[in-house]
């Protein structure tokens, strides 16, 4: 309970005492680029297999003659727009960027840089942490829709290529019983996830004390706060939104 | 001039500073001195707000800093510039960012007067055409000079110099020590050095702060150091071979 009494205020005093707008856009900008240009590779890889293997085990579990194939490519539609590219991903995220994040901050904490900031008067959690957590809210939705596109890219070069649905099939399983709202849902649950990820692991990593082991530890937390935080707000969201 | 009175902190119920008052004046260097884990350094950042302390005031120029709101603290804070012992350089920007830094965020200067105030500074501490180098490719001492000019870019009317030796090999030290003393004397700041180097002490120091266990228990300056009637700080000095056979030499 003090911890998350300690992320509170920490939280309290990144959007208060804020120093003036223009000092942001610079740095939102350069966080965006590097937490979303960095995490491109990693996320078009993942999500293009994550895609194909859906396709491909929802095939082998379709054992009855009674259901259409068309249902292997709604299937990993629902499963990459409401779970695999918010959820997932995010703990991919959480290991990319979260363990940057928490490492960066708790290196500069170790090596004074963050009591600098703090003598020269400004505050030290608003200039370095708001600008990755704006960036994350910015660019996660992002990545999450480039990541949903190609899982359902990747089941269907999948299904092609394991012969196990045609063009047509899956195509017309994309489009049936289509429900927008999952969309939405998929996207809301990004802009939470992003904002957990990239608080967390900055709180982990400001609060760093000791050498390279500490920094270490930090970035071992972030990722492990951050998944668990993101299965249970997943789990909280769906109850809220979707029942 | 910076007062302080009564400075008490405790870390997990261990005492590390009990009760410690003093004074530091205008345009002259002065020390804290003692050996490693007495409290010069968690005295020096509550002097400067980095650690709150349990009791006791900070005074800068009659302007109590525990006392006083947000505002006022800011306003404090960018009258402060800041030598830390490993430099606390920012690794992402050159040398001329890094001097820059306080300018670009606390004050509405033109780009072209932040870069003459950035040269100026650097010329100061003879770093001239140094600025597009990373803080990887300069030298111990050349981090702390560059240190130093970020210290000093603002203005400063106080300047805190946490064990601007460390690390650094006699000749090199003896120049940091040579320009602290001489940006003391040019722009009449109140310097704040923690040091337990007795090169140092004897060279720069006008005010000096002994601190043994958390406690002060002498105050002079180089002047007289030599003839404290202080076991602790006798001990303190004595420890090096240098200083015993300077004082050999001086009581004749």
């Amino acid at each position: 309970m003090k911890l998350f009494g300690r992320y509170i205020l920490f939280l309290q005093q990144m959007i208060t005492q804020r120093e003036p707008f223009k000092v942001y856009v610079k740095l939102v900008t350069d966080e965006c680029y590097k937490i979303g240009v960095g995490s491109v590779f990693i996320f078009v890889l993942v999500s293009t297999f994550m895609g194909a293997v859906t396709a491909v085990q929802t095939a082998y579990n379709l054992i009855s003659p009674f259901i259409p194939d068309y249902v292997i490519s709604l299937v990993t539609r629902d499963m990459a727009i409401l779970e695999l590219a918010p959820t997932v991903m995010g703990i991919v995220f959480a290991g990319k960027v979260g363990s940057n994040l928490a490492s960066e901050l708790g290196t500069m904490r170790i090596t004074e840089q963050v009591d600098a900031i703090e003598v020269m008067g400004i505050n030290s959690v608003s200039y370095l942490v708001l600008p990755k957590v704006i960036a994350s809210l910015i660019v996660y939705p992002l990545l999450v829709i480039l990541a949903a596109g190609l899982m359902i890219y990747g089941g269907y070069v999948a299904g092609i290529l394991s012969e196990v649905i045609t063009k047509e099939e899956y195509v017309y399983g994309l489009r049936a019983d289509f429900l927008e709202f999952n969309v939405t849902f998929g996207l809301i649950k990004s802009v939470v996830f992003a904002f957990l990820i990239s608080s967390i692991s900055s709180f982990w990593g400001f609060y760093t004390q000791g050498g390279a082991l500490e920094v270490g530890q930090a970035s071992t937390k972030a990722v492990t706060t951050s998944c668990i935080a993101i299965l249970t707000a997943d789990y909280l969201l769906a109850q809220l939104l979707l029942t | 001039m910076i007062k302080f009175d009564n400075i008490v902190k405790s870390f997990n119920g261990k005492p590390i500073l009990k009760g410690i008052d003093g004074e530091f004046e205008k345009g002259k260097v002065n020390q804290i001195i003692g050996a490693s884990g007495t409290g010069k350094s968690v005295l020096i950042k509550c002097i400067v707000g980095l650690i709150t302390p349990d009791e006791g005031d900070v005074f800068y120029n009659d302007r109590n800093f525990f006392r006083s709101d947000r505002q006022e603290r800011k306003n404090i804070r960018r009258e402060i510039g800041m030598l830390f012992q490993g430099s606390a350089l920012f690794d992402s920007k050159t040398v001329e960012e890094n001097v820059r830094f306080p300018l670009d965020l606390l004050t509405k200067m033109t780009a072209e007067e932040k870069l003459d105030r950035v040269n100026f500074c650097l010329e100061r501490v003879h770093l001239e055409n140094s600025n597009s180098k990373m803080p990887s490719e300069l030298s111990g001492g050349m981090k702390k000079r560059v240190g130093i000019a970020r210290a000093i870019v603002m203005n400063s009317n106080y300047l805190f110099c946490d064990e601007p030796n460390s690390g650094l090999d006699p000749g090199t030290s003896i120049t940091i020590d040579n320009l602290i003393k001489e940006i003391t004397d040019e722009f009449e700041t109140t310097t704040v050095v923690v040091t337990h180097d007795m090169n140092s002490v004897v060279e720069i120091g006008d005010n000096i702060i002994f601190l043994y266990k958390g406690e002060k228990l002498w105050q002079g300056d180089k002047s007289n150091i030599m003839e404290a009637d202080c076991k602790e700080l006798e001990d303190f000095m004595m420890s090096s071979k240098l200083v015993r056979e300077a004082r050999a030499s001086w009581k004749g």
